[in-house]
Protein backbone atom coordinates (compact mmCIF):
# COMPACT_ATOMS: atom_id res chain seq x y z
CA UNK A 1 0.00 0.00 0.00
CA UNK A 2 1.60 3.57 -0.94
CA UNK A 3 1.46 6.50 1.53
CA UNK A 4 -1.88 8.17 0.32
CA UNK A 5 -3.88 4.20 0.73
CA UNK A 6 -2.52 4.37 4.06
CA UNK A 7 -2.92 7.42 4.99
CA UNK A 8 -7.04 6.63 4.09
CA UNK A 9 -6.54 3.36 6.13
CA UNK A 10 -5.78 5.19 9.45
CA UNK A 11 -8.78 7.30 9.28
CA UNK A 12 -10.84 3.79 8.71
CA UNK A 13 -9.02 2.30 11.64
CA UNK A 14 -9.54 5.28 13.34
CA UNK A 15 -13.45 4.68 13.06
CA UNK A 16 -12.87 1.34 14.38
CA UNK A 17 -11.29 2.13 17.33
CA UNK A 18 -13.97 4.61 17.91
CA UNK A 19 -16.74 1.26 17.67
CA UNK A 20 -14.37 -0.57 20.20
CA UNK A 21 -14.71 2.32 22.43
CA UNK A 22 -18.47 3.43 22.27
CA UNK A 23 -19.46 -0.01 22.69
CA UNK A 24 -17.21 -1.38 24.97
CA UNK A 25 -17.75 2.11 26.85
CA UNK A 26 -14.24 2.44 27.94
CA UNK A 27 -10.90 3.30 26.13
CA UNK A 28 -8.73 6.32 24.85
CA UNK A 29 -9.54 8.00 22.15
CA UNK A 30 -7.43 11.03 22.18
CA UNK A 31 -4.43 9.63 22.03
CA UNK A 32 -5.93 6.71 19.91
CA UNK A 33 -6.28 9.09 17.20
CA UNK A 34 -2.90 11.01 17.98
CA UNK A 35 -1.02 7.83 17.38
CA UNK A 36 -2.93 6.08 14.77
CA UNK A 37 -0.38 6.96 12.17
CA UNK A 38 2.38 6.35 13.99
CA UNK A 39 1.46 2.79 14.02
CA UNK A 40 -0.24 2.33 11.05
CA UNK A 41 3.05 3.63 9.43
CA UNK A 42 5.27 0.90 11.67
CA UNK A 43 2.97 -2.28 10.97
CA UNK A 44 2.14 -1.61 7.32
CA UNK A 45 5.97 -0.27 6.31
CA UNK A 46 8.36 -1.09 8.60
CA UNK A 47 8.03 -3.91 11.24
CA UNK A 48 8.75 -7.11 10.23
CA UNK A 49 5.67 -8.89 11.68
CA UNK A 50 2.81 -10.98 10.79
CA UNK A 51 0.82 -13.68 12.44
CA UNK A 52 2.45 -16.55 10.39
CA UNK A 53 6.03 -15.25 12.33
CA UNK A 54 4.83 -15.11 16.14
CA UNK A 55 7.22 -17.49 17.37
CA UNK A 56 9.80 -16.51 14.71
CA UNK A 57 13.13 -15.77 16.53
CA UNK A 58 14.04 -13.01 13.89
CA UNK A 59 10.77 -10.76 14.38
CA UNK A 60 10.68 -7.12 15.05
CA UNK A 61 9.71 -6.69 18.29
CA UNK A 62 6.92 -3.78 18.98
CA UNK A 63 6.13 -2.33 22.31
CA UNK A 64 2.89 0.07 22.98
CA UNK A 65 4.65 1.63 25.95
CA UNK A 66 1.86 4.19 25.82
CA UNK A 67 -0.28 0.67 26.53
CA UNK A 68 -3.56 2.98 26.87
CA UNK A 69 -3.53 3.27 23.09
CA UNK A 70 -4.53 -0.32 23.04
CA UNK A 71 -7.44 0.70 21.02
CA UNK A 72 -5.26 1.58 18.01
CA UNK A 73 -3.18 -1.61 18.51
CA UNK A 74 -5.74 -3.83 18.28
CA UNK A 75 -7.65 -2.66 15.10
CA UNK A 76 -4.30 -2.93 13.50
CA UNK A 77 -3.61 -6.53 15.00
CA UNK A 78 -7.24 -7.34 13.67
CA UNK A 79 -6.44 -6.15 10.55
CA UNK A 80 -3.17 -7.57 9.58
CA UNK A 81 -5.22 -10.64 10.44
CA UNK A 82 -3.51 -11.59 13.88
CA UNK A 83 -7.22 -12.36 15.68
CA UNK A 84 -10.77 -12.09 14.23
CA UNK A 85 -13.32 -9.42 14.54
CA UNK A 86 -15.62 -11.48 16.39
CA UNK A 87 -13.19 -11.93 18.96
CA UNK A 88 -12.23 -8.09 19.66
CA UNK A 89 -15.98 -7.04 19.62
CA UNK A 90 -15.60 -8.93 23.39
CA UNK A 91 -13.28 -5.01 23.96
CA UNK A 92 -13.57 -4.48 27.55
CA UNK A 93 -16.42 -6.78 28.18
CA UNK A 94 -16.29 -9.54 31.14
CA UNK A 95 -13.67 -12.13 31.12
CA UNK A 96 -12.15 -10.88 27.53
CA UNK A 97 -8.62 -10.99 26.91
CA UNK A 98 -8.93 -7.22 25.33
CA UNK A 99 -8.49 -5.45 28.01
CA UNK A 100 -7.75 -1.49 27.74
CA UNK A 101 -3.96 -2.23 28.06
CA UNK A 102 -2.53 -4.91 25.89
CA UNK A 103 -1.68 -7.97 27.27
CA UNK A 104 0.27 -10.97 25.80
CA UNK A 105 -2.77 -13.11 25.68
CA UNK A 106 -3.49 -11.68 22.75
CA UNK A 107 -1.60 -12.56 19.29
CA UNK A 108 0.38 -10.18 18.41
CA UNK A 109 1.41 -8.37 21.79
CA UNK A 110 5.03 -8.67 22.76
CA UNK A 111 4.81 -7.27 26.55
CA UNK A 112 2.11 -6.24 28.27
CA UNK A 113 1.67 -2.65 29.28
CA UNK A 114 -0.39 0.12 30.34
CA UNK A 115 2.12 1.06 33.58
CA UNK A 116 3.75 3.94 31.80
CA UNK A 117 7.69 4.26 31.82
CA UNK A 118 8.28 0.04 31.40
CA UNK A 119 8.33 0.09 27.41
CA UNK A 120 12.03 1.55 26.76
CA UNK A 121 13.96 -0.67 29.66
CA UNK A 122 11.91 -3.90 28.56
CA UNK A 123 13.27 -3.05 25.03
CA UNK A 124 16.47 -2.33 26.27
CA UNK A 125 16.38 -5.69 27.27
CA UNK A 126 15.17 -7.14 23.79
CA UNK A 127 17.78 -5.35 22.13
CA UNK A 128 20.82 -6.15 23.77
CA UNK A 129 18.83 -10.45 23.35
CA UNK A 130 19.21 -9.45 19.78
CA UNK A 131 22.26 -8.49 19.68
CA UNK A 132 23.91 -11.34 21.94
CA UNK A 133 21.75 -13.84 20.04
CA UNK A 134 22.99 -12.42 16.52
CA UNK A 135 19.30 -11.89 15.91
CA UNK A 136 18.99 -9.14 12.83
CA UNK A 137 15.83 -7.44 14.42
CA UNK A 138 15.10 -4.49 15.39
CA UNK A 139 13.02 -3.41 18.75
CA UNK A 140 10.48 -0.54 18.15
CA UNK A 141 8.88 1.32 21.28
CA UNK A 142 6.30 3.67 21.09
CA UNK A 143 6.24 5.85 23.98
CA UNK A 144 3.89 8.96 24.78
CA UNK A 145 5.01 12.17 25.90
CA UNK A 146 2.98 12.36 29.28
CA UNK A 147 5.25 9.38 30.12
CA UNK A 148 8.48 11.18 30.06
CA UNK A 149 7.66 12.17 33.40
CA UNK A 150 8.43 9.11 35.01
CA UNK A 151 11.89 8.39 36.15
CA UNK A 152 12.43 5.05 35.18
CA UNK A 153 12.04 5.99 30.98
CA UNK A 154 15.20 7.91 31.52
CA UNK A 155 17.02 4.68 33.08
CA UNK A 156 16.07 2.93 30.25
CA UNK A 157 17.45 6.06 27.74
CA UNK A 158 21.24 6.16 29.87
CA UNK A 159 21.52 2.25 29.21
CA UNK A 160 20.54 2.24 25.58
CA UNK A 161 23.11 4.93 25.01
CA UNK A 162 25.73 2.91 26.91
CA UNK A 163 25.02 -0.09 25.04
CA UNK A 164 25.14 1.60 22.07
CA UNK A 165 21.98 0.14 20.91
CA UNK A 166 21.57 0.91 17.34
CA UNK A 167 18.79 -1.82 16.54
CA UNK A 168 16.50 0.10 19.09
CA UNK A 169 14.06 2.62 17.44
CA UNK A 170 11.74 4.72 20.00
CA UNK A 171 8.83 7.23 18.50
CA UNK A 172 7.50 9.48 20.74
CA UNK A 173 3.62 10.59 20.17
CA UNK A 174 4.49 14.00 20.94
CA UNK A 175 0.72 15.29 21.21
CA UNK A 176 1.58 17.75 23.99
CA UNK A 177 -1.63 16.64 25.89
CA UNK A 178 -2.01 14.63 28.77
CA UNK A 179 -5.11 13.62 31.42
CA UNK A 180 -4.15 17.03 33.58
CA UNK A 181 -3.72 19.50 30.61
CA UNK A 182 -0.39 20.49 28.82
CA UNK A 183 2.77 18.39 28.97
CA UNK A 184 4.55 22.10 29.48
CA UNK A 185 1.88 22.77 32.52
CA UNK A 186 1.71 19.41 34.52
CA UNK A 187 6.05 18.57 34.06
CA UNK A 188 7.63 20.04 31.18
CA UNK A 189 9.33 17.70 29.09
CA UNK A 190 11.57 20.53 28.38
CA UNK A 191 13.65 20.57 24.96
CA UNK A 192 13.17 16.37 24.11
CA UNK A 193 16.12 16.54 21.11
CA UNK A 194 18.51 18.21 23.57
CA UNK A 195 17.53 15.73 26.57
CA UNK A 196 18.07 12.72 24.10
CA UNK A 197 20.96 14.09 22.70
CA UNK A 198 22.39 14.80 25.72
CA UNK A 199 22.11 10.80 26.60
CA UNK A 200 23.71 9.90 23.61
CA UNK A 201 20.78 9.25 21.02
CA UNK A 202 20.15 10.17 17.68
CA UNK A 203 17.17 12.38 17.08
CA UNK A 204 15.31 12.76 14.42
CA UNK A 205 11.87 15.06 14.50
CA UNK A 206 8.63 14.36 11.92
CA UNK A 207 4.95 15.63 11.48
CA UNK A 208 3.23 12.29 13.25
CA UNK A 209 -0.09 12.58 11.54
CA UNK A 210 1.52 12.36 8.30
CA UNK A 211 2.18 8.81 6.95
CA UNK A 212 4.55 10.24 4.04
CA UNK A 213 6.39 11.98 6.82
CA UNK A 214 6.94 9.27 9.38
CA UNK A 215 7.68 6.78 6.82
CA UNK A 216 10.57 8.37 5.67
CA UNK A 217 11.90 9.71 8.86
CA UNK A 218 11.82 6.10 10.31
CA UNK A 219 13.86 4.76 7.59
CA UNK A 220 16.16 7.18 8.17
CA UNK A 221 16.46 6.53 12.23
CA UNK A 222 16.59 2.93 11.41
CA UNK A 223 19.85 3.08 9.35
CA UNK A 224 20.89 4.79 13.03
CA UNK A 225 24.79 3.65 14.01
CA UNK A 226 26.27 3.21 17.28
CA UNK A 227 23.54 4.68 19.15
CA UNK A 228 19.55 4.20 19.71
CA UNK A 229 17.52 6.40 17.48
CA UNK A 230 14.36 8.18 18.90
CA UNK A 231 11.36 9.95 16.45
CA UNK A 232 9.89 13.01 18.14
CA UNK A 233 6.54 12.68 16.24
CA UNK A 234 4.56 16.11 16.32
CA UNK A 235 0.66 14.36 16.67
CA UNK A 236 -2.77 16.29 17.26
CA UNK A 237 -4.24 14.07 20.25
CA UNK A 238 -7.32 13.70 18.66
CA UNK A 239 -6.52 14.15 15.03
CA UNK A 240 -9.63 13.35 13.08
CA UNK A 241 -12.19 14.42 14.91
CA UNK A 242 -11.92 17.82 15.20
CA UNK A 243 -14.02 18.59 18.56
CA UNK A 244 -11.30 16.52 20.13
CA UNK A 245 -8.33 17.88 18.70
CA UNK A 246 -6.38 19.63 21.33
CA UNK A 247 -8.90 18.55 23.94
CA UNK A 248 -7.04 17.14 27.26
CA UNK A 249 -10.99 16.07 28.19
CA UNK A 250 -11.14 13.56 25.64
CA UNK A 251 -7.95 11.56 26.79
CA UNK A 252 -10.33 8.88 27.71
CA UNK A 253 -13.76 10.52 26.83
CA UNK A 254 -16.30 7.35 25.74
CA UNK A 255 -18.40 9.52 23.32
CA UNK A 256 -22.04 9.75 23.51
CA UNK A 257 -24.35 8.39 21.06
CA UNK A 258 -24.14 11.56 18.88
CA UNK A 259 -20.83 12.18 19.51
CA UNK A 260 -20.07 9.23 17.86
CA UNK A 261 -22.20 9.67 15.00
CA UNK A 262 -20.38 12.67 14.64
CA UNK A 263 -17.20 10.97 15.19
CA UNK A 264 -17.72 8.28 12.10
CA UNK A 265 -18.98 11.08 9.38
CA UNK A 266 -15.97 13.44 10.49
CA UNK A 267 -13.81 10.36 9.64
CA UNK A 268 -15.31 9.43 6.40
CA UNK A 269 -15.21 12.82 5.02
CA UNK A 270 -11.05 13.20 6.07
CA UNK A 271 -10.95 9.86 4.50
CA UNK A 272 -12.96 10.63 1.40
CA UNK A 273 -10.57 13.97 0.76
CA UNK A 274 -7.47 12.22 0.60
CA UNK A 275 -6.17 12.44 -2.70
CA UNK B 1 31.99 -23.65 60.81
CA UNK B 2 31.11 -23.07 57.27
CA UNK B 3 32.59 -19.51 55.47
CA UNK B 4 30.83 -20.32 52.67
CA UNK B 5 28.34 -17.68 52.16
CA UNK B 6 25.12 -18.91 50.18
CA UNK B 7 25.20 -16.51 47.42
CA UNK B 8 28.68 -17.83 46.46
CA UNK B 9 26.36 -21.01 46.00
CA UNK B 10 24.42 -19.21 43.73
CA UNK B 11 27.73 -17.77 41.73
CA UNK B 12 28.79 -21.45 41.62
CA UNK B 13 26.06 -23.28 40.21
CA UNK B 14 25.56 -20.53 37.56
CA UNK B 15 29.27 -20.88 36.03
CA UNK B 16 28.93 -24.47 35.97
CA UNK B 17 25.46 -24.39 33.87
CA UNK B 18 26.67 -21.00 31.75
CA UNK B 19 29.49 -22.92 29.32
CA UNK B 20 26.66 -25.34 28.30
CA UNK B 21 23.56 -22.89 28.23
CA UNK B 22 24.02 -20.14 26.53
CA UNK B 23 20.81 -18.39 26.93
CA UNK B 24 21.86 -18.06 30.76
CA UNK B 25 22.73 -14.07 31.83
CA UNK B 26 23.14 -12.51 34.49
CA UNK B 27 22.80 -8.90 35.24
CA UNK B 28 23.51 -6.81 38.26
CA UNK B 29 22.76 -3.52 39.50
CA UNK B 30 26.34 -2.21 40.75
CA UNK B 31 26.10 -5.18 42.39
CA UNK B 32 28.57 -8.01 41.33
CA UNK B 33 30.45 -7.63 44.28
CA UNK B 34 28.21 -7.73 46.92
CA UNK B 35 26.75 -10.61 44.97
CA UNK B 36 29.56 -12.42 44.51
CA UNK B 37 29.05 -13.00 41.07
CA UNK B 38 32.25 -11.20 40.02
CA UNK B 39 33.85 -14.75 39.07
CA UNK B 40 31.15 -14.98 36.64
CA UNK B 41 31.36 -11.75 35.05
CA UNK B 42 35.27 -12.39 34.79
CA UNK B 43 34.76 -16.03 33.14
CA UNK B 44 31.20 -15.19 31.09
CA UNK B 45 31.90 -11.53 30.09
CA UNK B 46 29.55 -12.14 26.92
CA UNK B 47 26.48 -13.68 29.33
CA UNK B 48 26.85 -10.63 31.66
CA UNK B 49 25.00 -7.51 31.80
CA UNK B 50 25.94 -4.63 34.27
CA UNK B 51 22.91 -1.81 34.41
CA UNK B 52 24.33 0.25 37.24
CA UNK B 53 22.70 1.49 39.74
CA UNK B 54 18.97 1.13 38.74
CA UNK B 55 17.20 -1.74 39.67
CA UNK B 56 13.65 -1.02 38.11
CA UNK B 57 15.90 -0.98 34.59
CA UNK B 58 17.63 -4.40 36.41
CA UNK B 59 14.40 -6.03 36.08
CA UNK B 60 12.93 -4.19 32.76
CA UNK B 61 16.18 -5.38 30.82
CA UNK B 62 15.69 -8.86 32.23
CA UNK B 63 11.86 -9.21 31.51
CA UNK B 64 12.76 -7.58 27.61
CA UNK B 65 15.74 -10.19 27.61
CA UNK B 66 13.54 -13.41 28.88
CA UNK B 67 11.08 -12.79 25.90
CA UNK B 68 13.45 -12.95 23.47
CA UNK B 69 14.64 -16.18 24.80
CA UNK B 70 17.34 -15.77 26.98
CA UNK B 71 17.36 -17.38 31.18
CA UNK B 72 18.04 -14.15 32.76
CA UNK B 73 19.45 -14.21 37.12
CA UNK B 74 19.40 -10.28 38.51
CA UNK B 75 21.02 -10.05 41.47
CA UNK B 76 20.49 -7.22 43.28
CA UNK B 77 20.33 -6.29 47.35
CA UNK B 78 16.95 -8.20 48.51
CA UNK B 79 15.95 -4.51 49.78
CA UNK B 80 15.93 -2.47 46.55
CA UNK B 81 15.03 -5.28 44.51
CA UNK B 82 11.92 -6.28 45.94
CA UNK B 83 10.39 -2.54 46.83
CA UNK B 84 12.34 -0.40 44.64
CA UNK B 85 11.14 -2.52 41.47
CA UNK B 86 8.25 -4.36 42.44
CA UNK B 87 6.28 -2.43 39.96
CA UNK B 88 8.57 -4.09 37.07
CA UNK B 89 8.76 -7.48 38.84
CA UNK B 90 4.33 -7.10 38.73
CA UNK B 91 4.12 -6.22 34.93
CA UNK B 92 6.96 -6.65 33.24
CA UNK B 93 8.23 -9.74 34.66
CA UNK B 94 4.65 -11.87 36.17
CA UNK B 95 1.94 -10.46 34.39
CA UNK B 96 4.20 -10.64 30.89
CA UNK B 97 4.90 -13.88 32.34
CA UNK B 98 8.54 -13.37 31.53
CA UNK B 99 11.10 -16.34 32.77
CA UNK B 100 13.13 -14.08 35.15
CA UNK B 101 14.94 -15.23 38.06
CA UNK B 102 15.55 -12.48 40.55
CA UNK B 103 18.40 -13.32 43.08
CA UNK B 104 17.73 -10.87 46.41
CA UNK B 105 21.06 -11.39 48.14
CA UNK B 106 21.84 -9.47 51.44
CA UNK B 107 18.09 -10.72 52.56
CA UNK B 108 16.39 -9.55 55.64
CA UNK B 109 18.59 -7.87 58.43
CA UNK B 110 22.03 -8.91 56.30
CA UNK B 111 23.05 -5.80 56.69
CA UNK B 112 21.73 -4.93 60.00
CA UNK B 113 24.14 -1.78 61.00
CA UNK B 114 23.27 0.31 58.06
CA UNK B 115 19.56 0.81 58.77
CA UNK B 116 15.94 0.16 57.84
CA UNK B 117 16.97 1.18 54.22
CA UNK B 118 18.91 -1.84 53.67
CA UNK B 119 16.58 -4.22 55.30
CA UNK B 120 14.26 -6.25 53.11
CA UNK B 121 11.85 -7.61 55.67
CA UNK B 122 8.77 -7.13 53.59
CA UNK B 123 10.37 -8.92 50.80
CA UNK B 124 8.00 -12.22 50.67
CA UNK B 125 4.69 -10.56 51.40
CA UNK B 126 5.33 -8.10 48.70
CA UNK B 127 6.14 -10.80 45.90
CA UNK B 128 4.71 -13.53 47.25
CA UNK B 129 1.03 -11.49 46.80
CA UNK B 130 2.32 -11.27 42.69
CA UNK B 131 0.07 -14.00 41.09
CA UNK B 132 2.84 -15.63 38.94
CA UNK B 133 5.67 -15.23 41.50
CA UNK B 134 7.31 -17.58 43.37
CA UNK B 135 9.22 -17.20 46.69
CA UNK B 136 12.11 -19.18 47.63
CA UNK B 137 13.98 -18.74 50.81
CA UNK B 138 16.94 -21.32 51.33
CA UNK B 139 18.49 -21.93 54.45
CA UNK B 140 22.21 -23.12 53.78
CA UNK B 141 24.73 -23.26 51.19
CA UNK B 142 23.36 -27.01 49.94
CA UNK B 143 20.15 -26.25 49.84
CA UNK B 144 21.08 -23.45 48.13
CA UNK B 145 22.43 -24.86 45.24
CA UNK B 146 19.86 -27.86 45.02
CA UNK B 147 17.14 -24.89 44.59
CA UNK B 148 19.25 -22.78 41.82
CA UNK B 149 20.08 -26.18 39.44
CA UNK B 150 16.01 -26.29 40.05
CA UNK B 151 15.44 -22.93 38.63
CA UNK B 152 17.78 -23.10 36.21
CA UNK B 153 16.01 -26.29 34.70
CA UNK B 154 12.68 -24.20 34.78
CA UNK B 155 10.69 -21.84 32.96
CA UNK B 156 8.97 -19.14 34.86
CA UNK B 157 9.85 -16.65 37.24
CA UNK B 158 10.54 -16.28 40.86
CA UNK B 159 12.27 -14.58 43.71
CA UNK B 160 15.64 -16.13 45.82
CA UNK B 161 16.30 -14.22 48.75
CA UNK B 162 19.65 -15.37 50.59
CA UNK B 163 21.35 -13.67 53.16
CA UNK B 164 25.06 -11.91 53.72
CA UNK B 165 26.78 -14.02 56.00
CA UNK B 166 28.01 -17.27 55.82
CA UNK B 167 25.93 -19.67 57.61
CA UNK B 168 25.89 -22.84 59.45
CA UNK B 169 25.35 -25.66 57.81
CA UNK B 170 21.88 -27.45 58.22
CA UNK B 171 22.77 -30.28 55.58
CA UNK B 172 25.58 -32.09 53.92
CA UNK B 173 26.97 -31.72 50.61
CA UNK B 174 24.71 -34.20 48.54
CA UNK B 175 22.43 -35.10 51.54
CA UNK B 176 19.74 -32.14 51.27
CA UNK B 177 16.98 -34.53 50.96
CA UNK B 178 16.22 -31.64 48.40
CA UNK B 179 12.36 -32.09 46.30
CA UNK B 180 11.49 -29.12 44.71
CA UNK B 181 8.57 -26.95 46.39
CA UNK B 182 8.12 -29.71 49.10
CA UNK B 183 9.27 -29.14 53.17
CA UNK B 184 12.05 -30.85 54.29
CA UNK B 185 11.55 -32.45 57.56
CA UNK B 186 14.80 -31.87 59.95
CA UNK B 187 13.75 -33.79 62.70
CA UNK B 188 10.59 -35.83 62.88
CA UNK B 189 8.09 -35.19 66.40
CA UNK B 190 4.43 -35.68 67.68
CA UNK B 191 4.20 -32.85 70.27
CA UNK B 192 4.63 -29.69 68.25
CA UNK B 193 5.49 -28.41 64.99
CA UNK B 194 7.92 -25.48 63.64
CA UNK B 195 8.35 -24.17 60.42
CA UNK B 196 11.29 -21.77 59.67
CA UNK B 197 13.13 -20.43 56.12
CA UNK B 198 15.94 -19.09 55.53
CA UNK B 199 18.76 -18.14 58.47
CA UNK B 200 16.31 -19.10 60.72
CA UNK B 201 16.24 -22.98 59.75
CA UNK B 202 19.23 -23.91 61.43
CA UNK B 203 18.18 -21.88 64.68
CA UNK B 204 14.87 -23.90 64.92
CA UNK B 205 17.17 -27.00 63.87
CA UNK B 206 18.97 -26.54 67.49
CA UNK B 207 15.34 -25.63 69.48
CA UNK B 208 14.76 -29.28 68.14
CA UNK B 209 17.36 -30.71 69.58
CA UNK B 210 17.05 -28.00 72.70
CA UNK B 211 13.63 -29.69 72.88
CA UNK B 212 14.51 -33.10 72.34
CA UNK B 213 16.87 -32.61 75.57
CA UNK B 214 13.64 -31.67 77.67
CA UNK B 215 11.86 -34.87 76.68
CA UNK B 216 9.83 -32.87 73.96
CA UNK B 217 9.12 -34.24 70.29
CA UNK B 218 9.09 -31.53 68.36
CA UNK B 219 8.88 -31.48 64.34
CA UNK B 220 11.01 -29.03 62.67
CA UNK B 221 10.24 -28.32 58.86
CA UNK B 222 12.64 -26.19 56.17
CA UNK B 223 10.22 -24.56 54.08
CA UNK B 224 12.06 -22.65 51.92
CA UNK B 225 9.63 -22.93 49.34
CA UNK B 226 7.39 -20.04 50.65
CA UNK B 227 5.34 -20.32 47.58
CA UNK B 228 4.14 -22.24 46.48
CA UNK B 229 4.02 -23.26 50.03
CA UNK B 230 4.11 -26.70 50.67
CA UNK B 231 0.61 -26.83 52.30
CA UNK B 232 0.75 -31.02 52.20
CA UNK B 233 3.43 -30.66 54.86
CA UNK B 234 1.64 -27.64 56.99
CA UNK B 235 -1.76 -29.55 57.04
CA UNK B 236 0.19 -33.20 58.33
CA UNK B 237 1.95 -30.82 61.00
CA UNK B 238 -1.37 -29.40 62.00
CA UNK B 239 -3.16 -32.86 62.35
CA UNK B 240 -0.27 -35.16 63.75
CA UNK B 241 1.52 -32.16 66.35
CA UNK B 242 -1.58 -30.20 67.26
CA UNK B 243 0.55 -26.57 67.31
CA UNK B 244 2.60 -25.25 64.76
CA UNK B 245 5.15 -22.26 65.32
CA UNK B 246 6.53 -20.36 62.37
CA UNK B 247 10.19 -18.44 62.30
CA UNK B 248 11.51 -16.19 60.02
CA UNK B 249 13.46 -12.96 59.09
CA UNK B 250 10.82 -10.60 57.82
CA UNK B 251 7.48 -8.45 59.36
CA UNK B 252 4.83 -10.49 61.20
CA UNK B 253 2.52 -9.49 58.05
CA UNK B 254 2.32 -11.36 54.86
CA UNK B 255 5.43 -13.21 55.71
CA UNK B 256 5.48 -17.49 55.70
CA UNK B 257 4.05 -17.30 59.07
CA UNK B 258 0.94 -15.42 57.68
CA UNK B 259 0.53 -18.13 54.97
CA UNK B 260 0.65 -21.28 57.58
CA UNK B 261 -1.80 -19.33 59.63
CA UNK B 262 -3.73 -18.88 56.68
CA UNK B 263 -4.09 -23.22 55.70
CA UNK B 264 -4.19 -23.83 59.28
CA UNK B 265 -7.32 -21.54 59.92
CA UNK B 266 -8.89 -23.17 56.94
CA UNK B 267 -8.40 -26.45 56.78
CA UNK B 268 -8.08 -27.46 60.24
CA UNK B 269 -7.09 -24.80 62.87
CA UNK B 270 -5.05 -25.37 65.47
CA UNK B 271 -2.74 -23.33 67.70
CA UNK B 272 -0.61 -21.33 65.36
CA UNK B 273 2.35 -18.40 66.57
CA UNK B 274 4.24 -16.32 64.43
CA UNK B 275 7.95 -15.66 65.14
CA UNK B 276 9.12 -12.60 63.18
CA UNK B 277 11.02 -9.19 63.37
CA UNK B 278 8.53 -6.57 65.05
CA UNK B 279 6.24 -4.07 63.18
CA UNK B 280 9.14 -1.19 63.77
CA UNK B 281 12.78 -0.61 62.32
CA UNK B 282 14.94 -3.16 63.36
CA UNK B 283 17.86 -2.17 65.77
CA UNK B 284 21.14 -1.75 64.71
CA UNK B 285 23.44 -4.66 64.68
CA UNK B 286 24.90 -7.91 63.25
CA UNK B 287 22.56 -10.66 62.06
CA UNK B 288 23.71 -12.39 65.35
CA UNK B 289 23.04 -9.60 67.73
CA UNK B 290 19.43 -8.52 66.01
CA UNK B 291 17.88 -11.83 66.17
CA UNK B 292 18.92 -12.40 69.95
CA UNK B 293 17.61 -8.94 70.57
CA UNK B 294 14.14 -10.44 69.38
CA UNK B 295 14.33 -14.02 70.45
CA UNK B 296 14.97 -15.26 66.69
CA UNK B 297 17.38 -17.80 68.09
CA UNK B 298 17.41 -21.38 69.32
CA UNK B 299 17.26 -20.48 72.52
CA UNK B 300 13.88 -18.20 72.20
CA UNK B 301 12.23 -20.90 69.47
CA UNK B 302 12.87 -23.99 72.05
CA UNK B 303 11.10 -21.70 75.01
CA UNK B 304 8.22 -20.00 72.55
CA UNK B 305 7.63 -23.81 71.51
CA UNK B 306 7.34 -24.88 75.21
CA UNK B 307 5.04 -22.62 76.64
CA UNK B 308 3.08 -23.08 73.46
CA UNK B 309 3.12 -27.37 74.58
CA UNK B 310 2.28 -25.95 78.26
CA UNK B 311 -0.49 -23.28 77.72
CA UNK B 312 -2.13 -25.46 74.61
CA UNK B 313 -1.18 -23.13 72.45
CA UNK B 314 -1.80 -19.34 74.28
CA UNK B 315 1.91 -18.22 74.69
CA UNK B 316 0.76 -14.58 74.50
CA UNK B 317 -1.35 -12.34 76.64
CA UNK B 318 -4.93 -11.83 74.66
CA UNK B 319 -6.19 -8.31 73.82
Amino acid sequence: MNDTELSRKAFLLREQAAGLIYRGKSGHIGSDFSVMDILVTLFYLHLNVSPAQQTDPSRDRFILSKGHTAEALYCILCDKGFFPKEELETFCQFGSKYTGHPNKNINGVEINSGSLGHGLPVGVGMALAGRMQGQPYRVYVVMGDGELAEGSVWEGAMAASHFKLDNLIVIIDRNRLQISGTTESVMNPGDLRSRFESFGWQVWECPGNRIDALDQTISEAKASVGAPALVIANTIKGYGYSAAENQAKWHHKVPSEEEYQQILEELKERRAMIE
Amino acid sequence: MNTIPNRRAICETLMEKAGQDKTIVVLCSDSRGSASLEPFAQAYPQQFVEVGIAEQDLVSIAAGMASCGLKPFAASPACFLSTRSLEQIKVDVAYSQNNVKLIGISGGISYGPLGMTHHSTQDIACIASIPGMRVYLPSDRHQTKCLMEALVADDSPAYLRVGRNPVEDVYTSGQCNFVMDKATVLQQGKDITIIACGEMVREAQKAGEILKQKGISARVLDMYCVKPIDRQAVLDAARETGSILTVEEHSAFGGMGSIVSQIVSTCCPVPVVNMALPDQPAIAGTSRQVFDYYGLNASGIAENAERMIKSSGKIYPEH
